[in-house]
């Protein structure tokens, strides 16, 4: 896990020897959910940080080392994955919400 | 004052909104967000070019704000109905500083742009322009907004309340977790703050807590509610939510936003930090 998958979201102009990246993209059908609301919680389940999806359905974080879980919320849908992330590594995460 | 002075929800602003006397602003911190579709009716104001000095860091002056205003055609008569994303931090954030220039009437959604698109409602990538009014704003009004010397004076004797994230509080973090953590400031918080985290405020929706449970909450946190309350978080947009919480829903008197927050007091020179989850000694 040291750079973006292929077909992941660019990190051009990140520093990911020094941030512990997490993002991915929002899929419904396989089809990408802009719009989409992802909540990243801290291993206490506290919120961390939330961002809508692009258009694209790609979101970002900058967390830190650590199990975090990533809570999406779109009308209709809230699903919660668990995920690792650690300071040097992109962890890439695609979550897919049940066909509407 | 009481929640339904200063929040709306969403069927009064479809029912309301477009009436003479009242007007829509979108507050983002993506400034782009309104361009690609808001609330039908709604004005936007950009938190930091509008609202920011562009060169020193404070606000923009009363002169400045009056000239925003009136171009942007509110009235001091207007009820003004504030929404926008990050849950309303800074809508939360205008709210307080339309506060700070005397503006009577403020309102939030409830829930904000997230509610809204949750339960998708309708949104517009129209152009919305208002007549110019001839805005007078009051000085402000310091009694809800505090400084760094107020900030160290209350270490250890008046209550105060960082609702950045546990991470953020313990010095794990520097930032919230959507920004790069690459910062200039000292992690940690001012010891003795109680770190009430401003999501616990709200639903997973973005709407506020009952009263009975935003009372508990700060209270289970040790806030003396017969005291000066000082919110503060790392660039004062999630202290307002807070401080609207404190003063404007459960109607506490004496809170102040500390606006310059942990992005000020983390690159001072000489003062007290403190790391870790605890809140730490005088």
């Amino acid at each position: 896990m040291c750079g973006a998958t292929t077909g992941g979201l660019s990190v051009a102009g990140i520093d990911t020897t020094k941030e512990a990246v997490i993002q991915g993209r929002v899929l419904r059908a396989g089809a990408p959910v802009s719009g989409a609301y992802v909540r990243l919680l801290d291993s206490a389940g506290e919120f961390t940080a939330e961002v809508p999806t692009s258009v694209t359905g790609h979101f970002r974080f900058f967390a830190g080392d650590g199990s975090w879980t990533l809570r999406t919320l779109a009308p209709g849908a809230k699903l919660d994955r668990v995920v690792r992330a650690a300071r040097g590594s992109v962890a890439e995460v695609e979550v897919e919400l049940e066909a509407a | 004052m009481s929640r339904s002075e200063v929040l709306v929800d969403a069927d009064w602003v479809a029912e309301h909104g477009r009436d003479a006397g009242v007007v829509l602003v979108e507050v983002d911190e993506d400034t782009t967000a309104y361009d690609g579709g808001h609330i039908a009716g709604a004005i936007k104001l950009d938190w930091k070019k509008d609202l920011q000095d562009p060169v020193r860091r404070d606000f923009v002056n009363k002169e400045q704000f009056e000239k925003l205003l009136s171009e942007r055609g509110i009235s001091n008569d207007d009820t003004v109905v504030l929404y926008g994303g990050n849950n309303n931090w800074f809508a939360a954030y205008a709210y307080w500083y339309l506060k700070l220039y005397g503006h009577r009437d403020v309102r939030l959604l409830d829930g904000g742009r997230k509610k809204w698109e949750l339960d998708a409602r309708e949104l517009t990538a129209e152009t919305v322009t208002r007549p110019a009014t001839s805005y007078t704003a009051q000085e402000q009004d310091l009694s809800i907004r505090a400084f760094r010397d107020e900030v160290i004076d209350a270490i250890g004797k008046k209550s105060l309340v960082d609702v950045r994230s546990p991470d953020e509080y313990a010095g794990r973090l520097l930032a919230p977790a959507h920004l790069p953590q690459e910062q200039s400031q000292r992690g940690g918080h001012v010891p003795t703050s109680v770190n009430v985290p401003w999501s616990k405020a709200a639903n997973d929706d973005g709407t506020f807590k009952s009263d009975d449970e935003l009372k508990k909450l700060y209270t289970e946190a040790g806030v003396n509610w017969d005291g000066e309350i000082i919110a503060l978080c790392r660039i004062g947009e999630r202290s307002s939510h807070t401080w609207f919480v404190l003063q404007e829903l459960l109607g506490q008197q004496s809170v102040k936003n500390y606006d310059g927050s942990w992005t000020e007091y983390g690159s001072l020179v000489g003062v007290p930090v403190a790391v870790g989850d605890e809140p730490g000694q005088a």
